[in-house]
């Protein structure tokens, strides 16, 4: 059982649910490898177990057989060094923006003290566009700036795994890709290996490294697609052929992935996952 | 006409209101005071007891509250216990469902005769009895309804159980918190009452109520009701009040 050179590492993992009707199985050996300071974007069709994933990367959950590695070290349990935001921005009503942003620094043991940790949370906040709402409600704030905040919350301890399930979901799509943006500036400022569960192909192609498409349940990684837009990547990247060009592989991937289509009528370019993790 | 003016003015219109319609009907009848007292009444019997008042509605205050915190500690701890175990929820229910199904008049004369003299333990007994069940169904609620990624937000940074039950389980369950407080408070009220006019036993506005009762007094039985209903609006905006300082967050402001 040798140790993982990637910051994430997933090891031939399978997962099955118990349910009345028998085992539900949602993973089959599923392989997944994220190089450090990489973003890798996970796409599939509904339910194929998108959000497993992020359960048993935080190690929330173990999977009945396989490994999960993260920083070359075996995930059997939750640890501190993990960032998390979902869909839902679970900020807390009775806690301010600047508060909800430093609840992380309450659990984690962190080199940080207070006045450093608050002063950070400041600058991330001010990143994200929300400078003057430090000392405002959740509730005073529209749906894309919660979001905003959750993110900020998620990386204010500095960790080096960040898991996003679907954070950018249920916004309108200006606010999406404004978010996108603000993901492209968070890196730039400091560098954090991400694994992002997403349905937005295009959210996908422009944010991530690697995309990752899911196979149907159970779930096995189908195919592998390198990212290779060049340079600080700007929205109107998306338009170019080589991004239009690599929507349409990841387009036909998802229709194999729900029995729509087959490998036969492939636009061409990419390479199956077997043969990538070779 | 501002808020403010309108806020102190309407309820004071429509009590006055109340009041002379209650004086005239009693005048227009010609009711003798043994069938129906006035409001003019009732202040000589405020102005001739006043002492009593006073002493009997301490009584009766300290015994509400004494049963309530019983009910707010008991009702709490199984709360939880329902909220976090599924298997303690299935169990506890149907036995705490029937326990409130009892009328809690008949459970008097019980606890009178296995506490024999404790007066005022029994009191608070009772009130406390009448009033834990719903602190206990709207904490067990509050916590088994936490969605799961307010648990996961800290679980997965290692946090305990302990921790996301201060953080998280706890502050957000406050507002059902206060909402059960509101009739819990109510029914201890009833319950501390209940103990003093079933099984009297000289202690609180209940016994006063009663002395009315058996000398004939009438006006003195509705003075005492209205003593009644100003401690229990009395121990209602305390509660509100504290509802303000631990969980205004949950009220959002109109607009």
């Amino acid at each position: 059982m040798a140790s993982s050179p990637y910051m994430i590492e997933l090891r031939e993992v399978t997962h099955a649910y118990r349910t009345k009707a028998g085992p539900l199985p949602v993973l089959d050996s599923l392989s997944i490898k994220i190089p450090e300071n990489s973003f890798a974007a996970v796409v599939g069709p509904s339910g194929c177990g998108k959000s497993t994933l992020t359960r048993l990367v935080s190690g929330l959950m173990k999977p009945n057989e396989g490994q999960v590695w993260l920083h070359s070290q075996l995930v059997t349990s939750p640890r501190p060094t993990v960032g998390m935001a979902f869909q839902n921005p679970v900020l807390l009503e009775w806690r301010t923006i600047l508060q909800n942003v430093l609840l992380p620094m309450e659990i984690v043991r962190s080199p940080m003290s207070r006045a450093e940790a608050e002063a950070r949370a400041r600058h991330l906040l001010e990143l994200v566009g929300l400078k003057g709402f430090e000392d405002k409600r959740p509730s005073e704030l529209s749906g894309g700036m919660r979001q905003r905040a959750s993110l900020c919350r998620s990386i204010i301890h500095k960790p080096d795994v960040l898991i996003l399930d679907e954070p950018f979901g249920a916004l309108d799509a200006f606010t999406r890709e404004d978010l996108w943006c603000t993901m492209h500036d968070l890196r730039e400022e400091e560098p954090f290996t991400c694994l992002l569960i997403t349905h937005d192909l295009r959210e996908s192609v422009f944010l991530a490294d690697q995309v990752i498409v899911l196979s149907g349940r159970p779930a096995h990684a189908q195919y592998v697609l390198e990212v290779d837009l060049p340079g600080k990547r700007s929205l109107d990247d998306l338009y170019s052929p080589r991004a239009v060009e690599m929507l349409a592989i990841l387009r036909h991937q998802i229709q194999v992935a729900q029995g729509r289509a087959t490998d036969a009528d492939a636009p061409l370019d990419g390479h199956p996952a077997a043969e990538a993790h070779a | 006409m501002s808020d403010t003016l309108r806020k102190i003015l309407a309820p004071t219109i429509f009590i006055v209101g109340i009041l002379a319609l209650w004086e005239w009907a009693v005048w227009y009848n010609q009711l003798p005071d043994y069938r129906m007292a006035s409001p003019s009444d009732l202040i000589p019997r405020y102005i001739r007891f006043w002492d009593l008042f006073l002493i009997k509605s301490w009584e009766t205050l300290w015994r509400t509250v004494a049963g309530l915190g019983l009910a707010v500690v008991f009702g709490t701890l199984i709360g939880m216990i329902m909220g976090f175990s599924r298997f303690a929820r299935e169990g506890l229910y149907p036995i705490l469902v029937g326990f409130n199904a009892i009328p809690k008049a008949t459970v008097v004369p019980i606890v009178a005769l296995m506490f024999v003299g404790q007066h005022d333990f029994n009191t608070v007994l009772i009130a406390f009895l009448i009033s834990f069940f719903p602190i206990a169904v709207s904490v067990s609620i509050g916590l088994s309804t936490l969605e799961p990624e307010y648990r996961d937000i800290l679980r997965s940074l290692g946090a305990s159980n302990f921790t996301i039950f201060w953080k998280i389980a706890l502050p957000k369950t406050l507002p059902e918190f206060f909402g059960a407080l509101k009739v819990a408070v109510t029914l201890a009220f009833i319950g501390t009452n209940l103990m003093e006019i079933v099984s009297p036993h000289g202690r609180g506005l209940g016994d006063l109520f009663d002395s009315g009762r058996i000398s004939a007094d009438y006006p003195l039985m509705f003075a005492v009701l209205f003593a009644l209903a100003a401690l229990g609006i009395l121990l209602f905006y305390a509660i509100v009040f504290l509802e303000r300082i631990f969980a205004g967050w949950a009220e959002r402001s109109p607009g």
